[in-house]
């Protein structure tokens, strides 16, 4: 399942047989046998002209035999004449359908994740399990209470439109986001399968501004790491290393849609960045500018500590300071809020007091990438 | 496609915004088809619990559990799928004053 084909042909196989039979299960299993059958055959009759096409036609022959086999009941055969018909035109919009009902705001948040990884994306259930650190006994069960809950509750398998696609669409962008961070975070796959399905979604402002996000964070994957896996800051990463299309694919994106909710204003912030010829000349207060948009509309821990440092490049250290001052109870033991006020009050003349402060950041830091950054921050201030 | 919709309080209604009227949804849905059934129930103190154990009868007076959130009503739909179904229960007052459960019928 790790070429690219596959994986794109998985979602599409799965989503048109579930049109076609409203059998979940036997729509993933005809899939995962038909790239078991390619797999296995490719390789020595060599790949066909048309791999999708062979894919596809070897699942529908798989379900036509696994529905044969199920004792013809009424149902069963109505299935079966469907499937005999196979139009393997409105492929697009099949993935469209699967794609909203995995993500149904009728479906728990973790559900609606799970689901479209498994379903839309083919990754298996034990990987799952891992991603979201459950067993995977737990992940097969949520698995299976969300497909009963479809089925049950009839969930219908179709794309909304007029205001209920508005309505929809942000259940949708936020699994797709939250997969982009899962990918961000050291499954690259995984962030270029959430671009990829993001772009299959109806052109619409916040849809665009999310396509632009990703693409924007994904551009600096190459440098975000040095050779020993420590991070790398947006300060010193090599430039050169980002991806330059993507970059002006996304800036592209953006200067045609309206700003109208919080991908928008996060892409135009990483937009900031990536249009910077290097970190010095970075547009600060247009950047601070935006940061004190997404504080309104966004308000977040997360958000108030890079506005805080937004602010300290563009005013002086002080006025960063003294917004991460009005914010202290809510991002208290965070360490990237601790990070910052080291990096403000190192900036601001007193390196002895930063140094102590990246070290009380090292001692709450959640990754062990993060904790040796913030260490060698506080050794290399000591040493200076 | 059947939807049994249990109509409940909320401790934390709407208070900013008016809720839709009771009468306009009732009669919308009864002429549309999408209401099978429905009633407003008395309050639950005066509910009577069945159980019949070792083959007795055992009553308890009120309701089988004790919560915060009593249900007041309960309304039969019949729609072609969730969504429909969703967009009659955000249509009743109950939604916005209270909270409204959707219940699937078993077997439909």
């Amino acid at each position: 399942m790790n070429e690219p084909i596959f994986r794109e042909a998985y979602g599409r196989i799965v989503a048109t047989l579930i049109r076609l039979t409203g059998d979940w299960s036997l729509a993933e299993d005809c899939a995962m046998d038909a790239v078991e059958a390619a797999l296995e055959r490719w390789p020595r009759d060599g790949t066909p002209a048309n791999p999708g096409g062979w894919l596809m036609t070897a699942a529908r022959n798989r379900a036509i035999d696994q529905l044969r086999r199920a004792a013809l009941a009424d149902r069963k055969l109505r299935d079966l004449s469907l499937l005999q018909d196979l139009e393997p035109a409105p492929a697009g919009d099949d993935r469209l359908r699967l794609i909203f009902t995995c993500c149904h705001p009728a479906l728990a948040m973790e559900s609606r994740v799970a689901l479209t990884l498994r379903t839309v994306i083919g990754v298996s259930t034990a990987e799952i399990a891992r991603l979201f650190l459950v067993g995977e006994s737990a992940m097969t069960r949520r698995l299976s209470r969300a497909k009963a809950k479809i089925s049950q509750a009839r969930i219908p398998y179709r794309v909304p439109s007029g205001p209920a696609l508005a309505e929809r669409l942000p259940s949708v962008l936020a699994v797709l986001y939250l997969l982009f961070t899962r990918g961000y975070d050291g499954e690259p796959e995984l962030a270029e399968e959430a671009i990829r399905l993001a772009r299959l979604l109806p052109p619409e402002p916040e849809v665009n501004a999310l396509v632009a996000l990703c693409l924007l964070q994904h551009s600096r994957r190459a440098t975000r790491q040095d050779e020993a896996g420590d991070l790398v800051t947006l300060e010193h990463q090599d430039r050169s290393g980002w991806d330059h299309a993507a970059i002006a694919e996304a800036v592209g994106l953006l200067a045609g849609t309206p700003v109208t909710g919080p991908y928008a204003i996060q892409a135009h912030i990483a937009a900031c960045h990536a249009t910077a010829p290097d970190f010095a000349s970075t547009d600060w207060p247009t950047l601070a500018a935006w940061y004190d948009q997404l504080a309104r509309v966004h308000p977040s821990p997360v958000v108030e500590v890079n506005r805080a440092v937004a602010h300290g490049y563009a005013y002086g250290p002080a006025a960063g300071l003294e917004l991460l001052a009005a914010v202290q109870d809510a991002v208290a033991g965070y360490a990237p809020a601790l990070a910052a006020r080291a990096e403000l009050t190192e900036r601001a003349g007193d390196p002895a007091a930063a140094a102590g402060l990246f070290r009380q950041a090292a001692e709450v830091a959640t990754s062990d990438a993060e904790r040796r950054a913030l260490l060698k921050r506080s050794g290399a201030m000591h040493m200076s | 496609m059947k939807y049994m919709m249990f109509v409940c309080t909320d401790t934390e209604p709407e208070t900013e915004l008016e809720a839709p009227d009771i009468h306009k949804w009732v009669a919308e849905n009864d002429a549309n088809g999408r209401r099978v059934l429905g009633n407003q129930l008395v309050s639950p103190s005066a509910a009577t619990t069945v159980r019949v154990r070792g083959g007795e009868l055992l009553l308890t007076d009120g309701p089988f559990a004790e919560t915060k959130e009593v249900i007041v009503g309960f309304d039969i739909l019949e729609c072609a799928d969730l969504d429909e179904a969703i967009e009659v229960a955000r249509a009743h007052p109950m939604s916005w004053a209270g909270r409204v459960e959707l219940r699937p019928f078993h077997g439909e």
